[in-house]
């Protein structure tokens, strides 16, 4: 396979934006009718060398060369004319329209005056669609169909076109475990055509199943490229983690409190089920998992977004139920959502005004708010979290996002809660802010709150927690000390494997 | 001089294009008619408009949360109808609480279906405009409605009267844009409003009940029609079915043209009172010019579009873009 010349390689990509280096010089070349895994965590900057290879981003540096030819990638559709094709993990079909229609969308056939000619649309989608070996046809309309599906509707588009390369972005993502045997299927049927694949996932098990050669990204940087037959999973996860970062618990330096907040057998729907675990005031439990292992949703179901199924939630040992966030709030459960601009706070409104919206009724002078109240609680936390902004009256859309966190995160610390639950603190925060939010955090844990982490980033719930419950598709597959968790252990609590399973 | 870029011009027209262009309208109707800032002229415009300002005052309240009202003109037909209708049943002491009673169930019903229900309020609103007015023509089996004794009986002091030398409704459309300017901006309501328009999802997170919310604003924008047709038919103590059509529009047209935004979370009571002395300003000075009557809908029609494609701009930064 070394003699080939690859069919995509990227030479020196360096992309930045403010404030950060998101690539720094990655290097990378896919071969024709290889399986090439792109891993890395979060953040690393997996995403953004794909909208880089897309043009929806232009490096600063480097070049991307499809077979020998250096290109520029004006935009995704330059992209499709030069034979790069990507699956995405979100899918972008439009659900009211027919299969076909998706697969040709913008370049239906035509006939005379301008007219769709349907017979040939429908012919040529029936072709790519047997090659796929689906139960569905050109007709059908794409709404209707399951998400793997609708999965297998962007691979026949990307079959369409004499693609030389094809990536993959965390396709299994969504897929049932009978489902992702045909996916693979595709894959070697691409695989055996001489098209080069790049396969995005966190999934060891897959990786390793299906891919020949595994390139590392960490931090931006590239972390060197190994055969998948000549590595194992201890050492591809040491290239991803990295021994250089700060693994150094910030373990608690104080007496635990009392059971603050325990949960039993707490199910909702499909989303997940019988899960315990308690935390003590003083704690930071930290929840790690895959995306979707059901962690936001308990973390919604206790404040009273959503109803649990079955299974009791007991605060300070009083069992309670919870309707609306309004009770969570009520009880002293605070929730620092994932999603700060969609779901923490109101872009338009001031910092004031953010900051003391769940309190704002009781903040009353007569009948008017309180407005030299809500200074103060302004003034108060922006002094304690360090948060910089010109002034109260600055719009919050106009923060930089760690200080936009920290808006959300004292917003809840101003109600004083009994239990506050932090649902991945520093998603798309720069590194100094991380560090800042993550000594809050445990801060908080040291004055006597029961804090709960939610995080996607290993390192991140290493960092903060006493305690950490491991998550695999809603279920709880196992809950560390600090003192005994490894990272070796965690990924594979997480990946749904026993320990006796793992190489 | 430094060259304006498309950026800085949409920026500024945005901001300040609707200004300009009233401020431009004035000096050319004063320049083409003498009387046009004549003080009479002025109380006269500010009079006329009482009525539309003070339905305006309550859908502020529902754009801001992030809803449209369109069933306003059509309520204020029922309302001005009922009352008139009552007055000579039972009396004017007892048909304006009846009056205000049946408006307000109709305002609840739509805050209900809004806000409890999360039915789309364009729709909703659309639908009642057109059942309001079957309602009210089922009350008056169509036909126009007088008060018989217009000599005997108190009820023109809310449309025609004055105190201090200022007509009543002018004192009526002032108290009551002072008293909800303080509910919006002073109140913990007032910034749940806000919270709820500008991002629903994230004051539900807040523990903001967004349901409640919108169902209270439908009641004030309610409550605002119920006074307008209280004003409307005690001035002319008489009226037909269709007093109020196509108000909802001009309505509208004075909230948005004051600046709050279709989008919800912006907006407030101080500058849709603006917006609605700009439309009457504009509306007079065309009478004034010599143009028709009947050319004022089209005018109107123009100000929303431009008002409209000024919200958009300022959003977007640009007067034209190709995405959102």
């Amino acid at each position: 396979m070394t003699g080939q010349s690859p069919v995509l390689r990227l030479e020196g990509i360096v992309k930045t934006f403010p404030g950060v280096r998101a690539l720094d010089g990655v290097s990378l070349s896919i071969l024709p009718g290889e399986v090439h895994a792109l891993m890395g965590e979060n953040g690393a900057g997996k995403s953004t060398l794909m909208k880089v290879l897309g043009g929806i981003h232009q490096p600063d540096e480097g070049t991307i060369y499809v077979g020998e030819e250096p290109v520029v990638m004006s935009g995704p559709l330059e992209a499709k004319a030069k034979g790069i094709m990507f699956i995405h993990q979100e899918l972008s079909l439009a659900g009211e329209l027919s299969v076909a229609e998706n697969i040709y969308l913008g370049e239906l056939p035509r006939k005379r005056f301008g007219l769709v000619d349907w017979v040939d649309l429908e012919r040529k989608t029936n072709d790519s669609l047997s090659r796929l070996k689906v139960g569905f046809n050109a007709r059908t309309r794409v709404g209707d169909l399951s998400i793997a599906n609708q999965q297998m509707v962007e691979i026949a588009r990307a079959l369409t076109v004499d693609a030389k390369a094809v990536i993959f972005d965390e396709p299994t993502a969504s897929l049932t475990d009978a489902e992702k045997v045909v996916l693979f299927e595709v894959i070697a049927d691409l695989q055996s055509q001489g098209v080069g694949i790049a396969y995005i996932s966190h999934r060891m098990e897959e990786i390793f199943r299906i891919t020949d050669r595994i390139s590392v990204l960490r931090d931006g940087q590239y972390r060197g490229t190994v055969n998948t037959s000549e590595t194992d999973e201890e050492s591809v996860t040491q290239m991803m983690i990295g021994r250089k970062l700060d693994l150094s618990r910030l373990a608690s330096h104080h007496e635990l409190g009392d059971v603050a907040l325990e949960v039993r057998g707490l199910c909702c729907g499909d989303l997940f089920e019988d899960v315990s675990f308690s935390v003590r005031s003083g704690e930071v439990v930290g929840f790690y998992g895959l995306v979707g292992a059901g962690r936001t949703e308990i973390a919604e179901t206790l404040f009273g977004l959503r109803e649990p199924s079955a299974g009791t939630i007991l605060l300070n040992g009083e069992e309670l139920r919870i309707a609306s966030p309004a009770d969570a709030i009520a009880r002293g459960i605070s929730l620092v959502p994932e999603d700060r601009k969609t779901q923490g706070l109101v872009l338009g409104m001031n910092c004031r005004d953010n900051m003391t919206l769940p309190q704002i009724s009781d903040l009353k002078a007569g009948p008017f708010v309180a407005e030299g109240a809500e200074v103060a609680i302004f003034d108060q936390y922006r002094d304690k979290l360090d948060i910089r902004t010109p002034g109260w009256k600055q719009m919050v859309g106009n923060l930089s996002g760690g200080n936009q966190q920290k808006i959300v995160i004292a917003k809840w610390l101003s109600m004083h809660p009994n239990v506050l639950i932090v649902d991945e603190p520093t998603r798309g925060i720069d590194v100094g802010s991380k560090s800042e939010i993550h000594n809050l955090i445990r801060d908080l844990a040291a004055h006597g709150y029961a804090v709960i982490v939610i995080s996607s980033e290993m390192p991140e719930v290493l960092h903060v927690s006493d305690r950490i419950v491991a998550m695999y598709s809603g279920r709880v597959m196992r809950t560390f000390t600090s003192e005994e968790v490894t990272e070796d252990t965690l990924i594979q609590a997480i990946s749904g494997l026993t320990p006796g399973q793992a190489a | 001089m430094a060259k304006l870029s498309q950026k800085d011009i949409g920026g500024f027209l945005a901001r300040q294009g609707i200004l300009v262009a009233f401020v431009l309208f004035m000096i050319g109707f004063t320049l083409a008619n003498q009387r046009f800032l004549d003080p009479d002229n002025v109380m006269g415009v500010i009079r006329s408009s009482a009525i539309l300002g003070v339905m305006a005052l309550g859908v502020t309240f529902v754009v801001i949360s992030g809803n449209l009202d369109l069933s306003v003109g059509s309520m204020m037909s029922f309302s001005t109808i009922v009352v008139l209708d009552l007055h000579d049943k039972l009396g004017p002491a007892l048909a304006i609480p009846a009056m205000f009673a049946m408006t307000l169930c109709l305002g609840a019903f739509i805050g209900f279906l809004v806000g409890y229900l999360r039915l789309n309020s364009l729709i909703v609103t659309l639908g009642m405009l057109s059942a309001i007015h079957g309602l009210t023509l089922a009350w008056s089996g169509g036909k126009n409605m007088d008060i018989a004794d217009k000599a005997g009986t108190w009820f023109s002091f809310f449309g025609q009267s004055r105190m201090m030398g200022i007509p009543v409704p002018i004192l009526i459309f002032a108290l009551l844009a002072a008293s909800l300017g303080m509910l919006l901006a002073k109140t913990p309501f007032g910034r749940k409003v806000y919270a709820v328009g500008g991002n629903n999802t994230a004051a539900t997170f807040s523990g903001i009940p967004r349901a409640r919310v919108v169902f209270t604003c439908y009641l004030i924008s309610a409550f605002c029609v119920a006074t307008a047709g209280l004003l409307q038919a005690s001035r002319s103590m008489g009226s037909q079915n269709t007093v109020g059509q196509g108000l909802e529009l001009e309505v509208l047209a004075a909230v948005i043209l004051g600046g709050a935004s279709l989008m919800g979370g912006s907006g407030t009571i101080f500058k849709t009172v603006i917006g609605v002395l700009i439309l009457g300003f504009i509306q007079n000075g065309l009478l004034l010019v010599g143009l028709q009557f009947y050319v004022q809908y089209v005018v109107t029609w123009i100000i929303i579009i431009l008002a409209v494609w000024l919200d958009i701009a300022a959003k977007r930064g640009k007067l034209w873009s190709p995405i959102a």
